[in-house]
Protein backbone atom coordinates (compact mmCIF):
# COMPACT_ATOMS: atom_id res chain seq x y z
CA UNK A 1 0.00 0.00 0.00
CA UNK A 2 1.20 3.49 -0.75
CA UNK A 3 2.95 5.75 1.69
CA UNK A 4 1.65 9.19 2.55
CA UNK A 5 3.56 12.40 3.15
CA UNK A 6 2.72 14.04 6.47
CA UNK A 7 3.95 17.19 8.17
CA UNK A 8 3.31 17.32 11.87
CA UNK A 9 4.61 19.85 14.36
CA UNK A 10 5.76 17.77 17.34
CA UNK A 11 6.77 19.63 20.49
CA UNK A 12 7.34 22.75 18.43
CA UNK A 13 9.49 21.08 15.77
CA UNK A 14 8.10 20.50 12.29
CA UNK A 15 8.57 16.88 11.17
CA UNK A 16 7.95 15.76 7.59
CA UNK A 17 7.86 12.01 7.01
CA UNK A 18 6.44 9.47 4.64
CA UNK A 19 4.29 6.94 6.47
CA UNK A 20 2.05 3.99 5.70
CA UNK A 21 -1.64 4.66 6.41
CA UNK A 22 -1.77 1.97 9.11
CA UNK A 23 0.92 3.63 11.27
CA UNK A 24 -0.66 5.00 14.45
CA UNK A 25 0.45 8.33 15.85
CA UNK A 26 1.77 6.51 18.92
CA UNK A 27 4.07 4.33 16.80
CA UNK A 28 5.07 7.35 14.73
CA UNK A 29 6.17 9.18 17.88
CA UNK A 30 7.96 6.19 19.37
CA UNK A 31 9.46 4.46 16.35
CA UNK A 32 10.10 7.29 13.91
CA UNK A 33 10.85 10.19 16.25
CA UNK A 34 12.22 8.21 19.19
CA UNK A 35 9.90 10.07 21.57
CA UNK A 36 9.34 7.14 23.89
CA UNK A 37 7.61 8.93 26.76
CA UNK A 38 4.34 8.15 24.99
CA UNK A 39 3.67 4.65 26.32
CA UNK A 40 1.61 1.94 24.68
CA UNK A 41 -0.25 -0.57 26.78
CA UNK A 42 -3.69 -1.66 25.59
CA UNK A 43 -3.44 -0.26 22.05
CA UNK A 44 -7.19 -0.02 21.70
CA UNK A 45 -8.11 3.18 23.47
CA UNK A 46 -8.94 1.92 26.94
CA UNK A 47 -5.95 2.60 29.17
CA UNK A 48 -4.90 6.16 28.34
CA UNK A 49 -1.14 5.54 28.64
CA UNK A 50 -0.60 6.97 25.14
CA UNK A 51 -2.48 10.23 25.79
CA UNK A 52 -0.96 13.21 23.95
CA UNK A 53 -2.21 16.68 23.05
CA UNK A 54 -3.36 17.09 19.44
CA UNK A 55 -3.98 20.75 18.61
CA UNK A 56 -4.14 21.37 22.33
CA UNK A 57 -6.67 18.66 23.18
CA UNK A 58 -5.97 15.31 24.78
CA UNK A 59 -6.32 12.34 22.45
CA UNK A 60 -5.35 8.66 22.41
CA UNK A 61 -2.28 8.38 20.19
CA UNK A 62 -3.13 4.68 19.61
CA UNK A 63 -6.55 5.62 18.17
CA UNK A 64 -5.22 8.14 15.71
CA UNK A 65 -3.53 7.30 12.45
CA UNK A 66 -0.49 9.41 11.66
CA UNK A 67 -2.14 10.43 8.39
CA UNK A 68 -5.09 11.82 10.38
CA UNK A 69 -2.70 14.00 12.36
CA UNK A 70 -1.22 15.54 9.20
CA UNK A 71 -0.92 19.33 9.58
CA UNK A 72 -1.66 19.26 13.27
CA UNK A 73 0.33 20.16 16.33
CA UNK A 74 1.21 17.38 18.76
CA UNK A 75 2.57 17.76 22.26
CA UNK A 76 4.00 14.77 24.12
CA UNK A 77 5.31 14.55 27.65
CA UNK A 78 8.76 15.51 26.33
CA UNK A 79 7.29 18.79 25.09
CA UNK A 80 5.55 19.83 28.30
CA UNK A 81 8.63 21.25 29.98
CA UNK A 82 11.84 22.92 28.91
CA UNK A 83 15.47 22.35 29.92
CA UNK A 84 14.85 18.92 31.44
CA UNK A 85 13.34 20.53 34.54
CA UNK A 86 10.31 18.90 36.13
CA UNK A 87 7.10 20.83 35.53
CA UNK A 88 4.64 21.39 38.38
CA UNK A 89 2.61 18.27 37.58
CA UNK A 90 5.67 16.03 37.44
CA UNK A 91 7.00 17.69 40.58
CA UNK A 92 3.68 16.95 42.30
CA UNK A 93 3.77 13.29 41.21
CA UNK A 94 7.25 13.04 42.70
CA UNK A 95 6.31 14.79 45.94
CA UNK A 96 3.11 12.79 46.50
CA UNK A 97 4.34 9.41 45.22
CA UNK A 98 1.77 9.53 42.45
CA UNK A 99 3.33 6.54 40.72
CA UNK A 100 4.85 3.17 41.41
CA UNK A 101 5.95 1.50 38.17
CA UNK A 102 5.39 4.74 36.24
CA UNK A 103 4.11 3.17 33.06
CA UNK A 104 0.81 5.07 33.08
CA UNK A 105 2.31 8.34 34.32
CA UNK A 106 2.93 10.13 30.98
CA UNK A 107 -0.73 9.74 30.02
CA UNK A 108 -1.85 10.99 33.41
CA UNK A 109 0.42 14.03 33.22
CA UNK A 110 -0.96 15.07 29.81
CA UNK A 111 -4.54 14.51 30.97
CA UNK A 112 -3.91 16.58 34.10
CA UNK A 113 -2.20 19.33 32.10
CA UNK A 114 -5.34 19.77 30.01
CA UNK A 115 -7.61 19.43 33.04
CA UNK A 116 -5.84 22.21 34.95
CA UNK A 117 -5.65 24.47 31.90
CA UNK A 118 -9.43 24.12 31.58
CA UNK A 119 -10.12 24.37 35.28
CA UNK A 120 -7.25 25.60 37.49
CA UNK A 121 -9.10 24.81 40.73
CA UNK A 122 -10.92 21.50 40.33
CA UNK A 123 -12.85 19.96 43.20
CA UNK A 124 -11.94 16.46 44.30
CA UNK A 125 -14.95 15.10 42.38
CA UNK A 126 -13.87 16.97 39.25
CA UNK A 127 -10.36 15.53 39.60
CA UNK A 128 -11.67 11.99 39.94
CA UNK A 129 -14.02 12.48 36.98
CA UNK A 130 -11.20 14.01 34.93
CA UNK A 131 -8.88 11.07 35.60
CA UNK A 132 -11.53 8.53 34.55
CA UNK A 133 -9.96 7.91 31.15
CA UNK A 134 -6.58 6.82 32.47
CA UNK A 135 -5.86 3.47 34.11
CA UNK A 136 -3.26 2.90 36.82
CA UNK A 137 -2.68 -0.60 38.16
CA UNK A 138 -0.34 0.32 41.04
CA UNK A 139 -1.51 3.26 43.08
CA UNK A 140 -5.24 2.78 43.56
CA UNK A 141 -5.44 6.41 42.36
CA UNK A 142 -5.43 7.98 45.84
CA UNK A 143 -1.86 9.25 45.43
CA UNK A 144 -2.58 10.48 41.93
CA UNK A 145 -5.54 12.54 43.15
CA UNK A 146 -3.30 13.97 45.86
CA UNK A 147 -0.69 14.77 43.20
CA UNK A 148 -3.26 16.74 41.23
CA UNK A 149 -4.15 18.72 44.34
CA UNK A 150 -0.45 19.35 44.93
CA UNK A 151 -0.02 20.43 41.30
CA UNK A 152 -2.87 22.91 41.75
CA UNK A 153 -1.02 24.63 44.57
CA UNK A 154 2.37 24.42 42.81
CA UNK A 155 0.79 26.13 39.82
CA UNK A 156 -0.36 28.93 42.08
CA UNK A 157 -4.04 27.99 42.16
CA UNK A 158 -5.90 26.36 45.01
CA UNK A 159 -8.08 27.71 47.75
CA UNK B 1 -2.65 -4.93 18.13
CA UNK B 2 -1.53 -3.04 15.02
CA UNK B 3 -4.04 -2.21 12.29
CA UNK B 4 -3.81 -4.30 9.12
CA UNK B 5 -2.53 -2.72 5.94
CA UNK B 6 -4.93 -0.52 3.99
CA UNK B 7 -4.87 2.48 1.71
CA UNK B 8 -6.08 5.93 2.65
CA UNK B 9 -7.58 8.96 0.97
CA UNK B 10 -8.67 12.29 2.46
CA UNK B 11 -11.02 13.94 -0.05
CA UNK B 12 -12.10 17.55 0.41
CA UNK B 13 -15.68 17.39 -0.92
CA UNK B 14 -18.65 15.12 -0.27
CA UNK B 15 -18.80 14.25 -3.97
CA UNK B 16 -15.18 13.15 -4.02
CA UNK B 17 -15.73 11.15 -0.84
CA UNK B 18 -18.71 9.36 -2.42
CA UNK B 19 -16.61 8.63 -5.52
CA UNK B 20 -13.73 7.28 -3.44
CA UNK B 21 -16.11 5.11 -1.44
CA UNK B 22 -17.63 3.78 -4.65
CA UNK B 23 -14.23 2.99 -6.15
CA UNK B 24 -13.57 0.04 -3.85
CA UNK B 25 -16.14 -2.43 -2.53
CA UNK B 26 -14.03 -2.98 0.59
CA UNK B 27 -13.69 0.73 1.40
CA UNK B 28 -14.88 2.13 4.71
CA UNK B 29 -15.56 5.66 5.92
CA UNK B 30 -13.26 7.02 8.62
CA UNK B 31 -14.79 9.74 10.80
CA UNK B 32 -13.09 10.27 14.18
CA UNK B 33 -11.88 6.67 14.30
CA UNK B 34 -12.62 6.12 17.98
CA UNK B 35 -14.68 3.01 17.22
CA UNK B 36 -13.15 2.00 13.89
CA UNK B 37 -9.46 2.06 14.90
CA UNK B 38 -10.00 -0.40 17.80
CA UNK B 39 -11.84 -2.69 15.36
CA UNK B 40 -8.82 -2.47 13.06
CA UNK B 41 -6.42 -3.10 15.94
CA UNK B 42 -8.36 -6.25 16.85
CA UNK B 43 -8.49 -7.18 13.14
CA UNK B 44 -12.29 -7.32 13.38
CA UNK B 45 -12.43 -5.05 10.35
CA UNK B 46 -10.15 -5.30 7.33
CA UNK B 47 -11.00 -2.57 4.84
CA UNK B 48 -8.74 -2.15 1.81
CA UNK B 49 -9.32 1.62 1.77
CA UNK B 50 -10.24 4.22 4.39
CA UNK B 51 -12.01 7.36 3.17
CA UNK B 52 -11.27 10.00 5.80
CA UNK B 53 -13.97 12.67 6.05
CA UNK B 54 -11.92 15.01 8.25
CA UNK B 55 -10.87 17.28 5.36
CA UNK B 56 -14.29 17.36 3.68
CA UNK B 57 -15.73 20.84 3.55
CA UNK B 58 -19.04 21.53 5.23
CA UNK B 59 -19.38 18.55 7.55
CA UNK B 60 -18.32 20.34 10.74
CA UNK B 61 -21.16 22.63 11.77
CA UNK B 62 -23.86 23.19 14.35
CA UNK B 63 -26.86 24.82 12.69
CA UNK B 64 -29.78 26.27 14.60
CA UNK B 65 -32.76 25.71 12.30
CA UNK B 66 -35.40 27.15 14.65
CA UNK B 67 -37.44 24.09 15.55
CA UNK B 68 -34.68 21.77 14.33
CA UNK B 69 -31.06 21.40 15.30
CA UNK B 70 -28.75 20.14 12.56
CA UNK B 71 -25.25 18.93 13.41
CA UNK B 72 -22.69 18.13 10.73
CA UNK B 73 -21.47 14.55 10.80
CA UNK B 74 -17.82 15.48 11.44
CA UNK B 75 -18.58 17.78 14.38
CA UNK B 76 -16.39 16.60 17.23
CA UNK B 77 -18.29 15.34 20.24
CA UNK B 78 -16.38 17.64 22.56
CA UNK B 79 -17.37 20.68 20.52
CA UNK B 80 -21.05 19.74 20.63
CA UNK B 81 -20.79 18.99 24.35
CA UNK B 82 -19.56 22.55 24.99
CA UNK B 83 -21.74 24.38 22.47
CA UNK B 84 -24.31 26.86 23.75
CA UNK B 85 -26.74 26.29 20.87
CA UNK B 86 -26.74 22.54 21.51
CA UNK B 87 -27.17 23.15 25.24
CA UNK B 88 -30.18 25.33 24.53
CA UNK B 89 -31.80 23.31 21.75
CA UNK B 90 -30.96 19.77 22.78
CA UNK B 91 -29.87 19.47 26.42
CA UNK B 92 -30.45 15.70 26.22
CA UNK B 93 -27.62 15.49 23.68
CA UNK B 94 -25.22 17.42 25.93
CA UNK B 95 -26.00 15.19 28.88
CA UNK B 96 -25.66 12.08 26.72
CA UNK B 97 -22.28 13.21 25.41
CA UNK B 98 -20.91 13.29 28.95
CA UNK B 99 -21.49 9.52 29.02
CA UNK B 100 -19.61 8.89 25.76
CA UNK B 101 -16.18 7.40 26.49
CA UNK B 102 -13.87 9.91 28.13
CA UNK B 103 -12.76 13.48 27.31
CA UNK B 104 -9.78 12.04 25.40
CA UNK B 105 -12.21 10.09 23.21
CA UNK B 106 -14.70 12.93 22.73
CA UNK B 107 -11.96 15.26 21.47
CA UNK B 108 -11.66 13.05 18.38
CA UNK B 109 -14.96 11.19 18.21
CA UNK B 110 -17.65 12.67 15.99
CA UNK B 111 -21.44 12.98 16.19
CA UNK B 112 -22.01 11.37 12.80
CA UNK B 113 -19.45 8.63 13.34
CA UNK B 114 -21.12 7.44 16.50
CA UNK B 115 -24.60 7.47 14.95
CA UNK B 116 -23.41 5.61 11.82
CA UNK B 117 -21.52 3.06 13.91
CA UNK B 118 -24.90 2.13 15.50
CA UNK B 119 -23.62 0.44 18.62
CA UNK B 120 -26.68 -0.79 20.55
CA UNK B 121 -25.14 0.36 23.84
CA UNK B 122 -24.07 3.80 22.57
CA UNK B 123 -25.84 6.99 23.63
CA UNK B 124 -25.91 9.07 20.44
CA UNK B 125 -27.91 6.66 18.26
CA UNK B 126 -30.43 6.46 21.14
CA UNK B 127 -30.72 10.26 21.37
CA UNK B 128 -31.61 10.51 17.67
CA UNK B 129 -34.04 7.60 17.99
CA UNK B 130 -35.70 8.86 21.19
CA UNK B 131 -36.26 12.34 19.80
CA UNK B 132 -37.59 11.11 16.46
CA UNK B 133 -34.68 12.66 14.57
CA UNK B 134 -33.28 11.81 11.19
CA UNK B 135 -29.99 11.69 9.34
CA UNK B 136 -28.97 13.26 6.05
CA UNK B 137 -27.00 11.07 3.67
CA UNK B 138 -25.35 11.50 0.28
CA UNK B 139 -24.60 8.64 -2.07
CA UNK B 140 -24.10 7.80 -5.72
CA UNK B 141 -27.86 8.37 -6.28
CA UNK B 142 -27.88 11.77 -4.60
CA UNK B 143 -29.12 13.08 -1.25
CA UNK B 144 -31.83 11.64 0.98
CA UNK B 145 -32.90 11.62 4.61
CA UNK B 146 -33.49 8.54 6.75
CA UNK B 147 -35.77 8.70 9.78
CA UNK B 148 -34.10 7.39 12.93
CA UNK B 149 -36.77 4.71 13.36
CA UNK B 150 -35.75 3.29 9.96
CA UNK B 151 -32.02 3.78 10.42
CA UNK B 152 -30.98 1.22 13.02
CA UNK B 153 -31.26 -2.28 11.59
CA UNK B 154 -29.31 -4.42 14.02
CA UNK B 155 -25.93 -4.79 15.69
CA UNK B 156 -23.63 -2.15 14.12
CA UNK B 157 -25.99 -2.09 11.13
CA UNK B 158 -27.89 0.77 9.54
CA UNK B 159 -30.03 1.26 6.46
CA UNK B 160 -27.34 3.37 4.80
CA UNK B 161 -26.86 1.84 1.36
CA UNK B 162 -23.46 0.85 -0.02
CA UNK B 163 -21.57 3.97 -0.99
CA UNK B 164 -23.70 6.35 1.09
CA UNK B 165 -22.16 8.76 3.57
CA UNK B 166 -23.95 10.19 6.59
CA UNK B 167 -23.46 13.97 6.35
CA UNK B 168 -25.60 15.40 9.17
CA UNK B 169 -27.77 14.49 12.13
CA UNK B 170 -31.01 16.37 12.74
CA UNK B 171 -33.16 16.42 15.87
CA UNK B 172 -36.22 18.48 16.83
CA UNK B 173 -35.29 21.37 19.12
CA UNK B 174 -36.66 21.04 22.62
CA UNK B 175 -39.60 23.26 23.55
CA UNK B 176 -40.40 25.15 26.77
CA UNK B 177 -40.94 23.28 30.04
CA UNK B 178 -38.79 20.40 28.85
CA UNK B 179 -36.91 18.06 31.17
CA UNK B 180 -34.40 15.42 30.21
CA UNK B 181 -32.37 12.68 31.81
CA UNK B 182 -29.78 10.01 31.05
CA UNK B 183 -29.60 7.19 33.56
CA UNK B 184 -27.15 4.34 33.12
CA UNK B 185 -25.77 1.42 35.03
CA UNK B 186 -22.21 0.50 34.01
CA UNK B 187 -19.50 -1.54 35.66
CA UNK B 188 -17.15 1.44 35.58
CA UNK B 189 -17.67 5.09 34.62
CA UNK B 190 -16.93 5.50 30.91
CA UNK B 191 -17.71 1.86 30.11
CA UNK B 192 -20.54 1.03 27.79
CA UNK B 193 -23.68 0.81 29.92
CA UNK B 194 -25.16 -2.58 30.79
CA UNK B 195 -28.43 -0.74 30.35
CA UNK B 196 -29.41 2.90 30.09
CA UNK B 197 -32.48 5.06 29.63
CA UNK B 198 -32.48 8.38 27.76
CA UNK B 199 -35.54 10.48 28.27
CA UNK B 200 -37.02 13.86 27.37
CA UNK B 201 -40.43 15.07 28.60
CA UNK B 202 -42.34 18.26 27.91
CA UNK B 203 -45.11 19.60 30.17
CA UNK B 204 -48.12 21.68 29.17
CA UNK B 205 -49.60 24.59 31.15
CA UNK B 206 -51.59 22.19 33.33
CA UNK B 207 -48.42 20.31 34.33
CA UNK B 208 -49.41 17.29 32.24
CA UNK B 209 -46.83 15.53 30.09
CA UNK B 210 -47.64 16.44 26.50
CA UNK B 211 -44.55 15.00 24.81
CA UNK B 212 -42.66 11.92 25.95
CA UNK B 213 -39.51 10.45 24.44
CA UNK B 214 -37.68 7.47 25.89
CA UNK B 215 -35.11 5.10 24.42
CA UNK B 216 -33.20 2.26 26.05
CA UNK B 217 -29.66 1.12 25.29
CA UNK B 218 -27.91 -2.18 25.97
CA UNK B 219 -31.09 -4.23 25.83
CA UNK B 220 -31.11 -5.45 22.24
CA UNK B 221 -29.24 -5.44 18.97
CA UNK B 222 -30.07 -1.75 18.46
CA UNK B 223 -31.29 1.19 20.55
CA UNK B 224 -34.94 0.57 21.46
CA UNK B 225 -37.66 3.20 21.74
CA UNK B 226 -39.97 2.44 24.67
CA UNK B 227 -43.35 3.21 23.12
CA UNK B 228 -45.34 1.54 25.92
CA UNK B 229 -43.60 3.66 28.54
CA UNK B 230 -44.15 6.83 26.52
CA UNK B 231 -47.87 6.07 26.12
CA UNK B 232 -48.25 5.41 29.84
CA UNK B 233 -46.53 8.66 30.78
CA UNK B 234 -48.72 10.59 28.34
CA UNK B 235 -51.83 9.14 29.96
CA UNK B 236 -50.69 10.29 33.40
CA UNK B 237 -48.91 7.23 34.82
CA UNK B 238 -46.32 7.85 37.51
CA UNK B 239 -42.66 7.08 36.79
CA UNK B 240 -42.91 3.85 38.77
CA UNK B 241 -46.08 2.72 36.95
CA UNK B 242 -44.71 3.64 33.53
CA UNK B 243 -41.29 2.11 34.17
CA UNK B 244 -42.88 -1.25 34.90
CA UNK B 245 -43.65 -1.39 31.16
CA UNK B 246 -40.02 -0.83 30.13
CA UNK B 247 -39.22 -4.55 29.58
CA UNK B 248 -42.21 -4.91 27.19
CA UNK B 249 -41.05 -6.39 23.91
CA UNK B 250 -37.41 -6.63 24.98
CA UNK B 251 -35.37 -9.82 24.97
CA UNK B 252 -31.78 -8.79 25.72
CA UNK B 253 -29.07 -11.39 25.48
CA UNK B 254 -27.03 -12.73 28.38
CA UNK B 255 -23.29 -12.29 28.36
CA UNK B 256 -20.32 -12.19 30.69
CA UNK B 257 -21.36 -8.71 31.91
CA UNK B 258 -25.02 -9.30 32.76
CA UNK B 259 -27.81 -11.83 32.36
CA UNK B 260 -30.88 -11.11 30.29
CA UNK B 261 -33.04 -10.96 33.43
CA UNK B 262 -30.70 -8.49 35.09
CA UNK B 263 -30.76 -6.25 32.03
CA UNK B 264 -34.58 -6.30 32.05
CA UNK B 265 -34.50 -5.36 35.72
CA UNK B 266 -32.13 -2.50 34.91
CA UNK B 267 -34.45 -1.35 32.11
CA UNK B 268 -37.15 -0.75 34.72
CA UNK B 269 -34.79 0.86 37.21
CA UNK B 270 -33.08 3.23 34.75
CA UNK B 271 -36.43 4.13 33.14
CA UNK B 272 -37.97 5.00 36.50
CA UNK B 273 -34.99 7.16 37.49
CA UNK B 274 -34.86 8.88 34.10
CA UNK B 275 -38.59 9.68 34.10
CA UNK B 276 -38.42 11.04 37.64
CA UNK B 277 -35.45 13.29 36.92
CA UNK B 278 -36.86 14.52 33.60
CA UNK B 279 -40.15 15.41 35.32
CA UNK B 280 -38.32 17.27 38.05
CA UNK B 281 -36.29 19.26 35.53
CA UNK B 282 -39.36 20.07 33.42
CA UNK B 283 -41.35 21.43 36.35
Amino acid sequence: MSDHAVTIRVNGVERSESVPARLTLADFLRERLDLTATHLACEHGVCGACTVLVDGETARACLLLTVQADRSEVTTLEGLTEDDELGPIEQAFWAKHGMQCGFCTPGFVLTIAEMLDDNPNPTREEIIEGLGGNLCRCTGYVKIVEAVEEAVSLRGGGA
Amino acid sequence: MKPPDFDYVAPTSVDDAVKALGSDSEAKVLAGGQSLIPLLAFRLAGPSLLVDLARVDGLDHITDGGDRLVIGAMTRQRRAERDFVVADRCPLLVESLRHVGHPQIRSRGTIGGSVAHADPAAELPAVVLALGGRVHVTGPAGDRTIEAEDLFQGFLSTSLADGEILTAVEVPASGPRTGWSVMEVARRPGDYALCGALCQLQLNGADQVEKAHLALIGVGDRPMRAHAVEAAVLSGASPTEAAALAPDGLSPGSDVHASSDYRLHLATVTTRRALAQALERAA
